[in-house]
This record gives C-alpha cells, sequence and structure tokens, in this order.
C-alpha cells in the first residue's frame, strides 16, 4: 500500500493461535496527535492488537505501518527505538530501584553493550528526568524505592519511564485499573498533556473516562473493529449496543 | 564390504539400538512427565534408575539362594518391586525437598544435584562399589536368528516389549484415568486446578513418585544390557534431558520420537566410528538442532 | 569522613580491599609455599566463580558448562607449555623427536597443523581468552536471541561440558586423552616447578582475580549492571524500553567465560597438568557450588566460597573420603533451601546487624553512627517490596545490601 499521513497504519492484520483468530483481518489508522481509545469486551482482542503492535507477539498476516515503516519483522527492541512505547496492564517497574534509577534506566542513550557500560548520568539526563517527574507527580519521590509507591503511583512511573523515551506513539493497557477516583483524575489530565506532541492509544473500560479523554473511540469484537467514531456517536450505535448487552 | 552384509549390519545394529532406546524412552518418559507437570529437572533421575536395577539384582541374589527353582519367574516379579521402590524413594524425596522448590527451578536443579551426590554414595557405602549384575533367567538369554546372518537379541526384544508397556501405560494413565485428568488440569492452570477441588500438592507427590517409579522400571531394563554400580544412572542424565529437551518439553509424543532418534544416531554411528566420536556426534547433532529450534521437535504454539 | 566511609561501602571496595589485604599479605606471610601454591589452584577456581556471580547472580541465568571455558583456556596454556617441554633433546628417545610424548605414543608422526600456533606465546595468551568468548558467543547468541533460558539453557550447556570431555578423551593423539597433558615444565625457559616460580605464580593469579573483581564491580555499577538485575525481575519492560535484552546475557556469558579461561590456564601453570577430568560435568556443577556457598550476589563472597569449599574437599577428600560426597550434598541442598544468599548473604543478615548493634551500643552516648539507621531501613524495606512472585528474587537483591543499588534508596529515606 501507498504512504500515508497517518502516524500509525494497521492493515488486514491477522492472527491465529492454533487455529483460533484473536484477531482477524483488522484495519486501524490513528492520526498525529490524536488520543485513541480501543474499547470492547473481554477477549475482544484488544491486549492482543498492542502485543501486536509493539511486536511482543508475531502477526500471522497483514501490515502495521508506522510512520510508513513496516514493523511486523522488526524484534521488540527496534520497534521500540522507533518510537512506539508500551505500557503493560499491570505496573511494570523495577521495583528495587529507585524513582530516579527507573526514570534514568529508561533514558535512550547507552543502549548497546558498550554503550551502557560506558554510560553517564550527565546533566542532560539528570534535567531530563526532573522534568518527567515534575509530570507524573512524583518530583518528591525520586530517592524513593519504587516498590514502596502506591499502586497508582507505579503506573504513573511506568508512563514516565516510557515518556523519558519521547515515543511518538504511546500505547497504554488499562492505566486507570486500580485507580482511586482522584488518582483518575490526574491520569486524565496527564494524558491529556501527553498527547499534545504525539499518539497516544489507550485501552480502558471505565467509560465515564473514555469519554472524558477519547478524541475517537474503536470498538473492537472477536478480533474485529466493530464500529469507530466519536464517543456519542459509538454509544447510540445499535451493533455496540447489542455486543455490550446481549451477552 | 557388499551391501547385503551392510544391510544387515545397519539392522542388527538397529536392533541394538532398541535396547538403548528402551532405557532412554522410559527415562525420559520419567522426566518428561515430572518436568511438564512440575517445571522441575530431576538431576537425581539417573539414580532412581540404579535404585530401580539395585532392587533387581537384591531379589535375583535372594531368589538364588532361598528358592532357586523360581529363578525362572522372578524377573516379572522384580520389575514390579523396582517400580515400587523407586516410586516409595520417589515419594520421600519429593516430601522431604521438591516441595520446598516449585517455582525455582534453578535452585531445584542443584539441589537434585545433591540429592544424586548423596543416593551415589549411599550406593556405595551400603552396597558397595563393585559392578553388580543379577543373575538372568534363561528364557532371556541367547537371540532368535531370523534369517542367515541376521541375529536379534531376545533380551532386546523384551526390553523393547516392556518399554511399550509401560509407554502405553502412562499414556492412558494421563489421558483416561482420574489421575491423569488432574495432572493434564494442574499443568494447563494450577490455580484454576486448585481452585476446582484438585489437591495440587498430592498430584505432584504422586506425579513425582510415578516418574521415579518409571525410572526404578528403566533400571530393570538396564540390568538386561549391563552391570550396574553406583554412577550407572549419571551415565545417563545427560541423555535422557537431552531426549526431553529434543523432543519439546510438554509432548510425550516428542519423548519417544527423540529417544527413538537418539539411539539409533548413537548406535548406528558407533558401527562406523569409535563409540566416543558416535556420541559426540550424536550429542553435537542434538545440541545444534536444538540451538537451531529450541521449542524442541514438538511444540504446540499457544499466546503468551 | 563519613560520606567516604558511605562510598566504600556502597562501592564494595571496603571488602574488596580486606581481601587483597587477605590475598597479598596475610596468605603469604603465614603459609609456605606447599600450601601457598594450593591455596592459588583454589583462587583459579575463584575466577570461575566470579564469573558466575555475573552470570548467574545478576543475569540470572546458570550455566552447568563453565567447565568448558575453563578447560579451554587451561588447554591452550597447556598446549604452549607441553610444546616447550617437547623439544628435541627432551624426546631424542621417541620415534618421532621434537612432538608432545602422547602423539609420539598414538602413531602421529608430525604435529597436528592446529597446534602449530601455540608454540608462539603471544598467540596463546590470546587464545586462552578468544577461543572460550567466542564459544560462548556462538551458544549465547543461538540460544538467547531465540529465547532460551533457565533449565534449557543449562541443559544445553551441561550437554557442552558432556561433548568436550568425550571429545578429549577419544582424541587421545591430539589431546592426551584421558590422562590429560601432563608432565609441564617450563614457561619461556622459567622452570614453573620451583618453589620460587610457585610463589610468583601465587601472586599473579592473586592480582588478576583481585583485577578481575574489580572489572566486575564496575560492570555491575555500571547502568548495564543495573540493566542485568533488571532484566532478571522484569525482562519484558527491559525489552520494552528499547534494550536487545539477548546481548547483554551474551555479554554475561562471554565475561564469565573469559573469566573461567583466565582462571584455567592459571590453574594449568600452578598444577603443572590439565586433564578432562577436571573439566567436566561435575567439575562444572561443583563449579556453580563455589558461587552458591559464597553467595551468588557478592563477588567477593564467591572467592571465599571457592577458597572454603575447595579447601574442605582436599581436608575431608583426604581424611574421611566416604564423607566427603554426603558433605558435598548437604552443601547442595543446605544451600539452596536455606541460604539461598551464601556466606555473603548471611553476613550481610546477620553479622552486620550484630556489628552495628555493638556500634550503636557503644556509642549510645554520643552519636549514633552513620551507617545504622540505613541499615534498619534496609531492613524494613525488603519485605515490603517481595511481591510473592519475585520475593525470592526480591530477597536476593535486598542481601546485596551494602554492595548493591538498594543502598542508596534506604540511606536516603531513614
Amino acid at each position: 500500500m501507498s504512504n500515508t499521513d497517518f502516524v500509525l497504519a494497521v492493515e488486514d492484520l491477522t492472527v491465529s493461535f492454533d487455529g483460533f483468530k484473536a484477531i482477524d483481518s483488522l484495519n486501524l489508522y490513528v492520526d498525529r496527535g490524536e488520543l485513541r481509545v480501543v474499547i470492547g469486551p473481554n477477549g475482544a482482542g484488544k491486549t492482543t492488537l498492542l502485543d501486536l503492535i509493539c511486536g511482543k507477539t508475531k502477526a500471522s498476516a497483514g501490515s502495521i505501518k508506522f510512520k510508513n515503516q513496516e514493523m511486523t519483522r522488526l524484534p521488540e527492541h527496534m520497534i521500540v527505538r522507533a518510537g512506539i512505547g508500551r505500557k503493560f496492564q499491570t505496573p511494570s517497574i523495577y521495583e528495587n530501584l529507585s524513582v530516579f534509577k527507573n526514570l534514568e534506566v529508561s533514558y535512550p542513550r547507552g543502549r548497546g553493550v558498550f554503550g551502557a557500560l560506558g554510560f553517564k548520568c550527565d546533566e542532560a539526563v539528570k534535567a531530563k528526568v526532573d522534568e518527567i517527574a515534575d509530570m507524573i507527580g512524583l518530583a518528591d519521590r525520586l530517592e524513593l524505592e519504587a516498590g514502596l509507591l502506591s499502586h497508582g503511583q507505579k503506573q504513573w512511573l511506568e508512563i514516565g519511564m516510557l515518556l523519558m523515551q519521547d515515543p511518538e506513539l504511546l500505547m497504554l493497557d488499562e492505566p486507570i485499573a486500580g485507580m482511586s477516583a482522584r488518582e483518575r483524575e490526574l491520569t486524565a489530565e496527564l494524558l491529556k498533556r501527553i498527547c499534545r506532541n504525539r499518539s497516544v492509544i489507550v485501552i480502558e473500560h471505565d467509560m465515564e473516562f473514555v469519554a472524558r479523554i477519547a478524541h475517537k473511540v474503536t470498538v473492537m469484537h472477536q478480533g474485529k473493529i466493530l464500529a469507530e467514531g466519536a464517543m456519542d456517536k459509538v454509544q447510540s450505535d445499535p451493533k455496540v449496543i447489542d455486543v455490550y448487552l446481549g451477552h | 564390504m557388499s551391501f547385503d552384509e551392510i544391510y544387515n549390519i545397519t539392522l542388527m545394529q538397529g536392533f541394538a539400538g532398541l535396547s538403548l532406546f528402551a532405557v532412554l524412552l522410559l527415562m525420559g518418559l520419567g522426566l518428561a512427565i515430572i518436568f511438564g507437570q512440575m517445571g522441575v529437572i530431576n538431576m537425581a533421575h539417573g539414580e532412581f534408575m540404579t535404585i530401580g536395577a539395585y532392587t533387581i539384582f537384591l531379589l535375583s541374589s535372594l531368589t538364588e539362594s532361598h528358592a532357586p527353582g523360581l529363578m525362572q519367574a522372578y524377573f516379572p516379579f522384580a520389575i514390579l518391586c523396582a517400580f515400587i521402590v523407586a516410586f516409595a524413594f520417589g515419594w520421600l524425596a519429593e516430601w522431604a525437598l521438591i516441595r520446598h522448590l516449585y517455582k525455582r527451578p534453578l535452585d531445584t536443579l542443584l539441589a537434585t544435584w545433591g540429592l544424586s551426590l548423596a543416593m551415589q554414595q549411599a550406593f556405595r557405602t551400603l552396597i558397595g562399589p563393585k559392578e553388580v549384575s543379577p543373575t538372568l533367567p534363561d528364557w532371556l538369554m541367547g537371540s532368535w536368528e531370523v534369517t542367515e546372518g541376521l541375529d536379534i537379541p531376545i533380551n532386546g526384544m523384551f526390553v523393547l516389549g516392556l518399554t511399550v508397556l509401560v509407554t502405553g501405560g502412562v499414556l492412558l494413565a494421563l489421558y483416561k484415568s482420574r489421575w491423569g485428568l488432574r495432572v493434564r488440569a494442574t499443568v494447563a492452570n494450577r490455580a484454576m486446578a486448585n481452585a476446582t477441588g484438585i489437591n495440587t500438592t498430592r498430584t505432584d507427590r504422586v506425579t513425582f513418585a510415578i516418574g521415579c517409579g518409571i525410572a526404578g522400571v528403566a533400571g530393570a531394563a538396564f540390568t538386561t544390557i549391563g552391570s550396574t554400580g553406583p554412577t550407572s544412572g549419571s551415565l545417563y542424565i545427560v541423555d535422557a534431558f537431552l531426549v526431553v529437551t529434543f523432543g519439546g518439553a510438554a509432548s510425550l509424543w516428542g519423548t519417544v520420537v527423540s529417544a527413538f532418534g537418539i539411539a539409533q544416531t548413537q548406535s548406528i554411528s558407533e558401527f562406523f566410528l569409535s563409540g566416543s566420536m558416535a556420541k559426540v556426534l550424536t550429542l553435537l547433532l542434538i545440541v545444534t538442532i536444538l540451538m537451531l529450534r529450541p521449542q524442541g521437535l514438538f511444540a504446540s504454539k499457544v499466546r503468551r | 569522613m563519613d560520606a567516604f566511609k558511605t562510598w566504600l561501602d556502597r562501592s564494595g571496595l571496603a571488602s574488596i580491599a580486606i581481601l587483597a589485604v587477605l590475598l597479598l599479605v596475610v596468605f603469604p606471610l603465614a603459609m609456605d609455599s606447599f600450601r601457598l601454591n594450593l591455596v592459588g589452584k583454589y583462587l583459579s577456581y575463584g575466577f570461575v566463580a566470579v564469573g558466575l556471580v555475573m552470570l548467574w547472580g545478576y543475569g540470572g541465568v546458570l550455566s552447568l558448562g563453565q567447565g568448558v571455558f575453563f578447560g579451554l583456556g587451561g588447554y591452550a596454556m597447556a598446549m604452549f607449555l607441553k610444546l616447550e617441554a617437547s623439544d628435541p633433546q627432551s624426546t631424542a628417545i621417541q620415534s618421532t623427536p621434537g612432538i608432545p610424548d602422547f602423539m609420539d605414543w598414538n602413531q602421529l608422526t608430525a604435529l597436528p597443523l592446529w597446534w602449530e600456533p601455540f608454540n608462539s606465546f603471544g598467540f596463546t595468551l590470546f587464545a586462552v581468552v578468544a577461543v572460550p568468548v567466542l564459544l560462548a558467543f556462538i551458544i549465547g547468541y543461538a540460544m538467547f536471541k531465540r529465547r532460551v533460558g533457565g533449565v534449557y539453557f543449562a541443559i544445553i550447556t551441561q550437554a557442552v561440558a558432556l561433548i568436550l570431555t568425550v571429545l578429549i578423551i577419544g582424541q587421545q593423539g591430539y589431546t592426551g586423552g584421558v590422562n590429560g597433558m601432563t608432565d609441564l615444565r617450563t614457561l619461556l625457559g622459567w622452570d614453573i616447578r620451583s618453589d620460587e616460580a610457585k610463589t610468583v605464580l601465587y601472586f599473579v593469579t592473586a592480582a588478576l582475580l583481585l583485577a578481575s573483581v574489580l572489572l566486575c564491580r564496575w560492570v555491575q555499577l555500571s547502568k548495564l549492571g543495573t540493566l542485568l538485575l533488571a532484566m532478571r525481575d522484569k525482562e519484558d519492560r527491559v525489552r520494552f524500553s528499547g534494550y536487545d535484552v539477548s546481548m547483554f546475557k551474551v555479554f554475561a556469558f562471554c565475561l564469565a567465560a573469559a573469566l573461567s579461561a583466565i582462571g584455567g590456564a592459571m590453574f594449568t601453570l600452578q598444577v603443572g597438568f590439565m586433564s578432562p577430568t577436571l573439566i567436566g560435568i561435575v567439575p562444572s556443577i561443583e563449579m556453580v557450588i563455589f558461587a552458591a556457598v559464597g553467595g551468588r550476589m557478592s563477588l567477593v563472597g564467591a572467592v571465599y566460597g571457592a577458597l572454603l569449599v575447595n579447601f574442605g574437599k582436599t581436608y575431608f577428600s583426604e581424611t574421611f573420603p566416604d564423607l566427603w560426597l554426603f558433605l558435598m550434598a548437604a552443601l547442595f541442598i543446605g544451600v539452596v533451601m536455606a541460604f539461598p544468599n551464601g556466606l555473603a548473604g548471611l553476613y550481610e543478615s546477620h553479622v552486620k546487624p550484630w556489628l552495628a548493634r555493638r556500634k550503636g551500643a557503644a556509642a549510645k552516648a554520643g552519636e549514633p553512627p552513620a551507617g545504622t539507621p540505613g541499615e534498619a531501613g534496609q531492613q524494613a524495606s525488603a519485605p515490603a517490596s517481595s511481591s510473592p512472585a519475585a520475593s525470592h528474587s526480591t530477597q536476593a537483591v535486598a542481601a546485596d545490601g551494602g554492595l548493591g543499588i538498594g543502598t542508596k534508596v534506604s540511606s536516603q529515606s531513614a
């Protein structure tokens, strides 16, 4: 297919596990600076979709183009270096390291073996860590061991670790799961801020939260896209209502 | 060498390889069940085989001195005893050691190595450092001449029959019995199996003991092709590991195929090369294939 | 002064300095050259143990084939020494003078081509490190790129150890077979069997070992060390932060291989022979126990582990040969079940708090010493951060305490 202006263009994507098609010839396009929310019932294939984009799972067929560059054949770390960041469903941070170290390790320099041996935490790194820590509200927690953070703070820290790399596409799998109402509010603010200069894909179940942040909503069902568009339009779509209430 | 001779030699080496195949398969089967079920690599597995072999030897000596008239009949009974004794020791080992180490596979590896050292030294102290051989019933001796120049040893045939019986029994038990159902449920999802009322602790112990029991039967098979010493088991342990990994750890069918392949490669190349070079060639082949295809020959694709 | 103390503690230099004094001053003063040579032999196993701390403790990858690299390094050195010992004058009674005796016994009439480069000392030194590293790279690259780890990797490395020993024993004419390479005499004309030479070689071994420990400590403190630890617990997070996880493991494996090989070469020089019985499956797995006894997370601990286990082995296998294997078995089981962090772990959890308490009691009237509150923080933070799944590895990191990355946090939070 030809080049596009989309930051991410997924076409005819299929993956099957022993004959079961978890994703079935799916198409998805994400604009620059867009915040897209993917919703759908359990088992719709949302997490699998993110796994495919970031290379954790290899596609059976189809293409994933990021800035017009094919991603399906690249190893995971090359996909990350191309500019795709992925946050996992449960907070995945280095519990034994300090918040500062967590962020420092995520800084995109010294990624090779010998680069890592010679890596020095200079002013540029410190400045970046301070900037991101400020953004995720952990500026006064830098020296704390990350395992001691609250659940919500861990989620933010993982988002911060991704932001350290300035990805052009950020994918978040249920970022507010297990958060208090106050933390949800703060997270919504954070997401609005970080999508100013990058695209974000969020998987989320909480409709109130979705309505607050989404530019556009994609509804998935049985590995396919059921509906796509603005939140209110999608919510009144009879097919979507059927999927959510019909079961 | 004429073509006919080469054909006969290949066939004979092939049949000789069947005895090795039987021992490897029985060893691998026990290992595979334990590894598949608990993710535990049992480095002492070879010593459970030795226990089986020693059981046969002890029973043969007892029969010889106390009831010489039963010499022709003791062997099948002794095989059963080999299973039971190895099973009992396996049960004990799981209770004393293995159950404390689940989720730490590498540590289990070291601990079971320690167990194997202790068992070897115990054999040396209790039974003696010399290699021993049981007196086998006469009907196991000799060979069957199929055609001119082609002899097939009877003990090989017997061992093969025994292996088929045990393998069939294990497969049957795994897919038809309640125990098999519990094992498969635990393999698929330990937490869920626990929640549905399966006593996974007990299932683990039984599985480990059955694996060790099968190693005991392997020891019985081993007595027909070699003499038993304190370190006999350790000679087979690496091969048995490779059988399991090469076959694809979760696949019992793979264990059968890879045991056959490894035994035959070893046995046939032994005729053309020296014994040690045949071993090197076989191992090198397996390691190279495992480097290119680490999931083994048979592995199912599952979403992880 | 306090800042200096914290720095010493954090970098682990204090414990390395104590080890250096012990190896370079105390042992040479307290022992005759026979015993010193024995300690030197144990120290050459220390290289393997230090390598395993990097690979197993930090990288989370257990190799049961470190004897392979120890052997390759040892054999490379032995080949050079054997060639030097096989000059035409001293081998004049052979049917082919000028080649190693075992070749002559096996009816070889010329030196095999691949032996030729080992006439050069420079090439030998290069080969001692390069051959094992190359092998480690090939195995590591093939396995780690395909995400093979854990018990699979352990079994493959064990198979490699078996292959190498069977090969060496089988190819008697080229390798000396099961007897190994014996009767090594001189290094560049210098008699390595003399008492004086043994003492010099001891010092070279000890200095190289200390340098290796320092090098590994530097790697641990670099970002690479942090990443290795991070990978052990959260491999996916590291991968999805843009790192090629497999190459870090390959590096750790190559580093461990290089260290083992240097140990093997120093072993050959000090003991005067190299044989397949020193490098097979059983010795390879015993090398793991050196690191385990000392503490799989502690470089200095690994050296003590190698010293202690080997000392025990020499003592018990001479005095109570029947008991030795039982003792070794108990060591394997005990260190795994009861003391997963070995001597270093015991030191961190028992000796250090006790020392701190004593110091605290002594200083009660005056100011409390700087280290104590940090220690308390360390103890408190360990259980809080352990999730059920990661509790074992968390414990390992926490026990690293004084040397590891956790220290910074605890001293600040207290």
